[in-house]
């Protein structure tokens, strides 16, 4: 007979290990479709390895990939400890996009001191303005932010295509949908001389850090965290609900915001509507690989970001379609959720007793 | 003597035997070693504190859990001792053993008929035998006097009336031995001796009773023997005409729990006035009709009533949850204009909650940070909107030590909390803020006698010190125990009750005026 059985106090270490453990099984479990595709497996990882540790060059390249990740995994991270479903990343993240070319490219010809702060603020309002409107129709109509934060990432998208072939267009751009380029005093600074690693992902490292020790210290985390884990709770002890909902959902947006304002001042330099391959969507497997932990998001975009690097480099290499960093993902994910459950429970075999008549 | 009567008891014949039964849940023992027999035509009253393994043992008897030791005997069709199979609740069934829970298990939109022949018919059958169905329901209803309409929808039956056809359906199924779970805590004084009368009925015709209460005074009334249970073992076992309230109840806890002395003293001021309040609601459960009252200091006005009679929407709207349609709240002498939960816990209206789980504790947070909930605000919690977690962290201790919040400690999840350490944690959380009204909702509900007491001694003590406290309580002997006033609740309605006379109150409770 199986059981479940509710497991009380699961260690540290042991709730620490699991993301850890899940990360390696579903690498491991990568082995299936890589076998099918009839590549040699050893010979894979190996690549795999080399194209994002093998030279600076692939670590800059992993490190370029995890800072919008961080990112977006924060504001997953932050929206759901407050049980606050933003499905909408994608779309925010776009949002901060355009407030930065609108901004950044000459409207504005001031010097980088002034211009970087004022583009990454506005870029954050807009990003957060995005996370605004569903959490009025939350707090007006009850609308499921689910299913509009999620709608939203589409028209986003759409009246990102309308400003690129309208307003935002590069007159200079042969009639191609992107944007003029961002001034050159508005671009981040890179870290290392020809890499693509930029300051982006210092500002990412240095919120995740604020934001731990948010979450875990001040009494806004603490609301947070109150509304969270016992939203009734938290109303019948006083503390205003919607008031920290609103404060999380600007939070998070703002966060997704950035992470499109630093691959447009950081990376790209102008804006086309293919900015983000799903930054936004991979944000939620980020945070949920981190356990909705701040400087989890951290490893777990490290990670995420490698897996899609090694597997450019591998399918390029062997031959195997990149889509296998997809499926890597999508395992780590349920690796993870099967983690998750057996920190919280436990299967205990038991055999039943004959029973003896006496 | 003592010889003689063990001798009589042996030559009633026996029904079911629970042999040596332990069950362990990770390293907490709910049942250590019990053993009980139950004869033909008794009642067994299953006393014990919250925690005590009673539900735990009638579980294990079910089928729901499996014993770790033991084993259960149980007559067959020829009389004669068989093991149960264990861990089986169709074995239990098929076995003669019925169960009646606390929260009924009925389809709300199916009829009583349908309610009660559900299961019973195999899935194959072609068509149900209605008839035969329905005659052997008559029956059953002949001799046991539960008279319940059988093609009304189980959704328009009263709560007594719901127990009564899970009985009925306990014992379509054959039963010989019916475990009834607690089956007063949700009715009315009334109802309950109808019950009382109608299993007295049921165990002239042969059936077997065992029957689990907080309640001494029932226990005491309607028994022939009584089992008592404490962390797990069986302390006691007495026939009934042999027991008194006294022994039973330091047999319970073990040591004897001083009952708290009311002293009268002289009311104060009004803290706290409803003034005509209405709210339309969309059912009985959660209407009131003018309802007005008023709290003074050093007074506990008790609210007596059935729950779901509006009780519940009178808390919510006291602590700021719910606008009345009408009506104003006083606090003091001013009156509030909007009363919002932040304004409540402002105002110092303490709060202990119907439902602990749902609105008294946050589970996944810890102990200390469950204690600060209403108090983030103080100079002693934060510092520049940052927690103070030494000062928070000695705080907790000390009310966790001063008011024996027992636990895996102050950094443990407050859900690995039993419930009656929650309720002291809620308690230690409410009284620490020295508050100026208490509202204290169903305050010992599921609660040990122990804790209960506890709960009991600091509300008088509150009363003491100069704070007015709304007691709303389904416990009458509680109401009467602690209330300064009482008022009745029925169909969101208030009554004052001018001589505190318990049957009185009892009739009121039940809806009739006087």
């Amino acid at each position: 007979m199986i059981r479940i059985e509710n497991r009380n106090a699961s260690s540290r270490l042991f709730k620490f290990s699991i993301p850890i453990i899940s990360a390696v099984v579903s690498l491991i479990l990568a082995a299936i479709p890589l076998a099918f595709a009839g590549a040699n497996i050893g010979e894979a990882y190996l690549v795999m390895i080399k194209g994002v540790f093998g030279s600076v060059f692939a670590l800059s390249e992993m490190l370029t990939r995890a800072t919008p990740l961080i990112f977006t995994g924060l504001a997953a991270a932050v929206a759901f400890r407050a049980r606050l479903w933003n499905i909408g990343a994608e779309g925010q993240l776009y949002l901060g996009a355009m407030a930065a070319v609108s901004i950044g490219t000459g409207v504005l010809d001031i010097s980088g001191f002034l211009l970087l702060p004022i583009i990454i603020t506005f870029g954050c309002l807009a990003g957060a303005l995005g996370m605004v409107v569903p959490m009025a129709l939350k707090t007006r109509f009850g609308a499921d932010e689910v299913v509009t934060t999620l709608l939203l990432n589409f028209i986003i998208l759409i009246f990102l295509q309308m400003m690129l072939e309208g307003p935002l267009k590069d007159p200079m751009g042969l009639g191609w949908p992107q944007s003029a380029p961002i001034l050159d005093q508005g671009m981040l600074p890179t870290l290392l001389t020809r890499m693509r690693v930029h300051s982006g992902l210092i500002i990412g490292l240095v919120l995740a850090v604020i934001l731990q020790i948010f979450i875990n210290r001040s009494i806004w985390g603490f609301k947070l965290r109150a509304v969270g884990e016992n939203i009734s709770a938290a109303r019948h002890a006083g503390i205003g609900v919607n008031k920290s909902l609103l404060g999380v959902a600007i939070c998070s947006g703002a966060l997704a915001g950035l992470a499109g304002v630093s691959e447009v001042i950081g990376l790209k330099g102008y804006l086309t509507a293919d900015l983000s391959p799903g930054f936004g969507y991979t944000g939620i497997v980020v945070a949920m690989l981190a356990g909705l932990s701040p400087i989890g998001v951290i490893a777990a975009a490290l990670f995420i970001a490698s897996v899609f690097v090694g597997a450019d480099s591998m399918s390029r290499a062997m031959g195997v379609s990149s889509y296998l960093a997809d499926l890597i993902v999508a395992m780590s994910l349920i690796c993870v959720l099967i983690g998750g459950f057996v920190s919280n429970y436990k299967l205990t075999f038991t055999k039943q007793k004959k029973v003896t008549f006496k | 003597m003592n010889l003689l009567a063990q001798s009589n008891q042996m030559s009633a014949q026996k029904v079911l035997s629970l042999r040596s039964l332990s069950k362990k849940f990770g390293s907490v023992v709910a049942n250590d070693d019990v053993s009980l027999d139950l004869h033909v035509g008794e009642i067994l009253s299953l006393l014990g504190e919250n925690g005590a393994g009673k539900t735990t043992l009638m579980n294990m008897l079910f089928g729901h859990y499996l014993p770790d030791e033991g084993e259960i005997l149980i007559t067959n069709k020829n009389n004669q001792m068989e093991p149960l199979r264990l861990g089986q609740p169709q074995a239990a069934i098929l076995a003669g053993i019925g169960m009646v829970h606390q929260h009924f298990t009925l389809a709300e939109n199916l009829t009583v008929f349908e309610n009660i022949t559900i299961g019973v018919e195999s899935l194959w059958a072609l068509k149900t035998n209605k008839k035969k169905a329905q005659k052997k329901i008559e029956n059953i209803i002949e001799r046991s006097g539960l008279v319940v309409a059988l093609d009304e929808p189980v959704g328009r039956l009263s709560v007594g009336e719901r127990q009564r056809v899970e009985i009925l359906k306990a014992l379509y199924r054959d039963a010989r031995v019916l475990v009834l779970d607690e089956p007063t805590a949700v009715l009315t004084p009334k109802e309950a001796d109808v019950l009382f009368d109608n299993v007295k009925a049921m165990t002239d015709n042969g059936l077997s009773v065992i029957f689990i209460s907080h309640k001494l005074r029932e226990v005491l009334e309607f028994s022939d023997r009584i089992v008592i249970l404490r962390h797990g073992q069986k302390v006691g076992e007495m026939l009934t005409k042999d027991a008194d309230e006294k022994s039973i109840a330091k047999m319970m806890v073990g040591e004897s729990t001083p009952i708290s002395k009311r002293v009268e003293i002289q009311v104060g001021k009004p803290l706290l006035s409803l003034e005509n309040i209405s709210m339309k609601g969309s059912s009985r459960r959660n209407r009131l009709v003018d309802i007005s009252l008023k709290v003074h200091e050093h007074e506990i006005l008790g609210i007596a009533g059935v729950s779901g009679n509006g009780q519940s929407t009178l808390a919510e709207l006291i602590s700021g949850l719910q606008k009345p349609d009408q009506g104003e709240v006083v606090l003091g002498t001013s009156k509030v204009k909007k009363l919002t939960p932040k304004v409540v816990v402002k105002a110092g209206i303490g709060r202990i909650p119907e439902d602990r789980h749902k609105d008294g504790i946050v589970g996944n947070m810890t102990v200390a940070e469950n204690i600060i909930l209403e108090s983030l605000s103080e100079k002693s919690i934060q510092r520049f909107g940052f927690l103070n977690r030494a000062s928070i962290n000695s705080i907790a201790r000390d009310l966790c030590s001063s008011y024996d919040v027992r636990g895996p400690g102050i950094h443990a999840h407050a859900r690995l909390l039993s419930g009656g350490n929650i309720q002291k944690m809620i308690l230690a959380r409410v009284f620490s803020g020295n508050p100026k009204i208490i509202l204290a909702n169903q305050p010992t509900r599921g609660l040990d006698m122990g804790a209960a007491s506890e709960v009991e001694r600091r509300l008088l003590e509150a009363r003491r010190n100069g704070s007015g406290i709304l007691l709303i309580s389904e416990d009458l002997d509680e109401i009467l125990r602690l209330s300064d006033r009482v008022l009745v609740i029925h169909s969101g309605v208030l009554t004052e009750i001018e001589n505190l006379d318990r049957e009185q109150i009892g009739l009121m409770m039940a809806g009739e005026t006087l």
